[in-house]
This record gives C-alpha cells, sequence and structure tokens, in this order.
C-alpha cells in the first residue's frame, strides 16, 4: 500500500521526531551543560540523583529513543546516496541495525535499572539521599 | 545547403560547486553536522552507560570530558546541534508551507542569526565552567 510505504513513514518520522528532539536535546543541554557547574558538575551523583525521579527516567528514555532512530535513519539515507556496491551497502546497513538495535537495549535498560545507591560505594560519590536510608 | 559546423558548448564549469547558493550550503551543512553529531551519540550512549557499572568508574569516564580540549568539542558539538536544529526547523517549514519555499534563503539566513545568537548565549557560559577555576 502505497500510503505506508517504508520511504514516506521515514520522511515524515524525521519530521516529527526532529520537531520533538529540538526540545528533548535544548533542556538535555541546559540542564547538563548551562545549570550549575556545567559539564564538571556531572558525575555518578548527579545522574543517579536525575535518575531516581521518574521523569528524568521517561524523558532520558524518549531523548534515547528518539536520537538513535532519527540519526540512525539519517545515516541510512547518506549510505543510500554515497554507497553503490551492493555488498559494502548491504555491510554497513546490517551494522548500523545492529549497533542502533544494541544502544537502544543497553541504553534503555541503564536508565531503568541503575540502582542510585550501590552497596560498598564511597557516601561522597552517592547522592546526598541515599546518606537516609 | 550548407554543412553547419560544430560549435563550442556554451557550458562553463565554475569549479566544483553545485550550484554554491543558500539551499546547498544548508543541505552540506546539514548533513556534515548530522553526521558528526551521530558519531557523538554513539560515543555518548556507551560513556552514559558505565554509570550502571560503577561510581568511581564513570566519574573516571566522566573527567575525560572535563579537559580543555573536550571542552573545546563540546562547544562544537553544541554549535553543530543548534545548527542542525533550526535548519531542521526551516526544513520543515519549506517542505510544508508555500511561504516558505518562496523565502527559503531568507530563512537560511534567519537560522545563522538565530544560531549566533543561541552560540553567544551558551559560549561565555561553557567556556567559563571549562577554563575558570
Amino acid at each position: 500500500m502505497k500510503f505506508f510505504r517504508f520511504d514516506r513513514l521515514a520522511w515524515i518520522f524525521m519530521r516529527v521526531s526532529g520537531f520533538l528532539l529540538i526540545g528533548l536535546i535544548f533542556t538535555h543541554l541546559i540542564v547538563n551543560l548551562m545549570q550549575d557547574g556545567g559539564v564538571k558538575a556531572i558525575d555518578f551523583a548527579f545522574v543517579a540523583g536525575k535518575l531516581a525521579n521518574p521523569f528524568w527516567q521517561w524523558f532520558d528514555v524518549t531523548l534515547l529513543w528518539l536520537a538513535l532512530i532519527h540519526g540512525s535513519n539519517g545515516m541510512r539515507v547518506v549510505i543510500d546516496d554515497y554507497v553503490y556496491r551492493t555488498g559494502v551497502k548491504r555491510f554497513l546497513l546490517v551494522s548500523l541495525v545492529i549497533s542502533t538495535t544494541t544502544l537502544i537495549v543497553l541504553g534503555t535498560l541503564v536508565i531503568f535499572t541503575l540502582n542510585p545507591c550501590p552497596v560498598g560505594s564511597p557516601a561522597d560519590l552517592l547522592p546526598s539521599f541515599c546518606a537516609a536510608g | 545547403m550548407s554543412i553547419k559546423t560544430p560549435t563550442k558548448p556554451k557550458t562553463v564549469f565554475r569549479g566544483t560547486l553545485y550550484r554554491g547558493h543558500e539551499g546547498m550550503w544548508s543541505w552540506v551543512l546539514h548533513r556534515i553536522t548530522g553526521i558528526a553529531i551521530y558519531f557523538f551519540l554513539l560515543v555518548h550512549v556507551l560513556d552514559t552507560a558505565t554509570v550502571r557499572l560503577d561510581p568511581e568508574l564513570y566519574n573516571a569516564v566522566m573527567a575525560s570530558y572535563k579537559t580543555p580540549i573536550m571542552g573545546l568539542g563540546e562547544a562544537a558539538l553544541v554549535a553543530a546541534i543548534v545548527f542542525h536544529a533550526f535548519n531542521g526547523l526551516r526544513i520543515i517549514l519549506v517542505d510544508m508551507t508555500a511561504w516558505a519555499s518562496r523565502h527559503h534563503r531568507a530563512l537560511f539566513y534567519g537560522v545563522l542569526v538565530l544560531w549566533a545568537v543561541v552560540m553567544i548565549a551558551f559560549l561565555p557560559r561553557h567556556l567559563m565552567h571549562v577554563f575558570g577555576g
């Protein structure tokens, strides 16, 4: 069916996800690079503190999925444009699918299974709320 | 009956630039920034995944992002992201409205102005984080 052709869906996805990614990534950059100490303030306590909050879990997992699918679809278009040899093209496309899937699964697991207060770690490396428990 | 003498072709080749106008630069820059951001994204998901393994390991990995050279790299990354974001909005507008496709050149200069404004807001703060004490 023409209406649901893959390239058409991909074209729509790039515009919709691109629009959403602007809000997601600008927020991500403001919180991580501009607020407080910027890049120098990013450490385990900062990330674990953020990911202990369901809002940031869902924010980050949405960002992860949209960014990786948007980016890998962009790379698919680039490969289509410049690689003519069938064997090389197939190798690159298969690598792209494997790496994208791996990173989406890995990132999603990290976001939802991170323990912000791992036992045996020095308390000064952990978020402040770990001390209360 | 006279025989037509072959005339020299009138086409003049000016280097290898494809047209060389705003539309081309918009396309070239969108592609280059997109590919650059994609490869950073691959590394970024992997470095963030170490947060799941061990607080000290994650902090050590993050320390490599806090050096002066990486700080400049982050500035370049943000510059690429901000351009890709605004130029992407321009692409969506040009696709969707007749007005924007008539004024796509002016919109490209609008993208450059918005990009400059955001970078002027971002750079001093980021460079202070990286180079200030």
